[in-house]
């Protein structure tokens, strides 16, 4: 069970760090983690609907892309930086909501109709209980003293949370000159300018992906 | 019950397609026809379901899963968000797997580049609207500064920094 955990290094270790239990484990956890990752690179379905049920759990107030991205990309490895930021763009271009269909894109990618399904099921398993035992309780959020008060600085800081997303993206894939004005310009025309979402798609999007084929 | 059933379906099957950028973009609709429509709430009701959508983790969309409680329980929950997101999650599977099958062409790697910075930008778009629309006043802007800086800086969970948030705004009074 202990070296099951091994990929994830979730599980404890027995002992101090250094003594001579704990350099075992972790010598063998070492070899296991190379060895599985030469036999099968891809997660089980049971490894992902286990890190999308913790992302769905923790989501609140928004930033779920920042979440799959700091635990599928960042911290497990599942899936590199371009490839993830590809399924981002396709998973605001299509309807539903963007966390949800990044979702199934990764799913899709790891392991088929399978892997999609485990990630959904994954990411709405907790969130959906979650709601339904509130909304069965029949809770008026919005009489209980404070909490429209705690609501909107956790979603002040659940923006900040998007933002360092979308820092830590930019800071391995966007590269070039143009790449940051396209950038720029995307954000600027929604966010300040107001432009709707598919004006800017139909416009941006050939711009970009004919600057990427100079580069 | 099995009318409201298939009501329930046919509204948010329709909304799913309709969703582009998140639930947020169909949630007026949806009031419009769940409250002057189908009078299946009141208006003060459905603010009161949106509110509870917020304070739960998840994406916001799980408003659906209320509404569908709210007139059919747990059967309608059920309904509600199967509809609301079957079409658009068996859409990007579609769509996932056809990128998949061109793994290896020589051109995707140029997509890729090509799409990374408008998706990048499309997150700083949606964080510009949100400061814009929801966070008022120079606390709101300070968290949202502090919480940016922090989580960009160090590898500290986020879930510190949201509760650190809704502390500091409960303590503020935003």
């Amino acid at each position: 069970m202990m070296i099951r955990n091994a990929r994830t290094g979730a599980g404890r270790l027995p002992g101090w760090p250094g003594s001579p239990g704990y350099c075992l484990v972790r010598a063998v956890r070492f070899l296991f983690d190379g060895l599985m990752h030469k036999i099968a690179p891809h997660p089980s379905l049971s490894e992902i609907v286990r890190v999308f049920l913790m992302i769905g759990l923790q989501s609140f107030g928004g930033g779920m892309s920042a979440w799959i991205r700091r635990e599928v990309v960042a911290r497990r490895g599942w899936m590199g930086e371009q490839q993830f930021v590809g399924g981002l763009a396709l998973a605001q271009i299509t309807p539903g909501a963007n966390g949800v269909n990044l979702a199934v894109f990764i799913g899709t990618a790891l392991r088929g109709w399978a892997g999609a399904l485990a990630a959904l099921v994954g990411m709405l398993l907790a969130p959906v209980a979650v709601i339904l035992v509130l909304g069965a309780g029949f809770v008026s959020v919005r009489t209980v003293p404070g909490v429209e008060s705690a609501m909107a600085g956790l979603g002040a800081a659940a923006i900040g949370l998007n933002v360092a997303n979308g820092v830590r993206m930019m800071r391995r894939n966007v590269r070039s000159a143009t790449a940051a004005a396209v950038m720029v310009v995307t954000a600027a025309a929604i966010g300040v300018a107001g432009f709707k979402l598919w004006m800017v798609l139909i416009v941006m999007l050939p711009v970009s992906l004919v600057l990427a084929r100079r580069a | 019950m099995i009318a409201i059933l298939l009501q329930l379906a046919g509204l948010f099957l329709f909304l799913s397609l309709l969703a582009v950028g998140g639930a947020n973009a169909v949630v007026p609709e949806m009031q419009r026809v769940v409250v002057d429509s189908y009078h299946w709430m009141s208006a003060r009701e459905f603010v009161d379901l949106f509110a509870l959508s917020r304070v739960a983790p998840g994406p916001g969309s799980l408003i659906v899963a209320l509404i569908g409680q709210h007139v059919g329980g747990l059967a309608g929950a059920a309904v509600a968000v199967v509809a609301m997101f079957a079409p658009s999650c068996l859409l990007v599977h579609l769509a996932a797997r056809a990128w998949q099958h061109f793994r290896d062409a020589p051109w995707r790697d140029r997509v890729e580049r090509g799409l990374a910075p408008v998706a990048i930008g499309l997150v700083f778009a949606s964080a510009i609207a949100l400061t814009r629309g929801t966070a008022e006043g120079i606390a709101a802007y300070g968290l949202t500064g502090v919480a940016s800086v922090v989580l960009t800086v160090s590898e500290i969970s986020p879930l510190w920094v949201l509760g650190g948030g809704a502390l500091a705004g409960w303590w503020l009074g935003l």
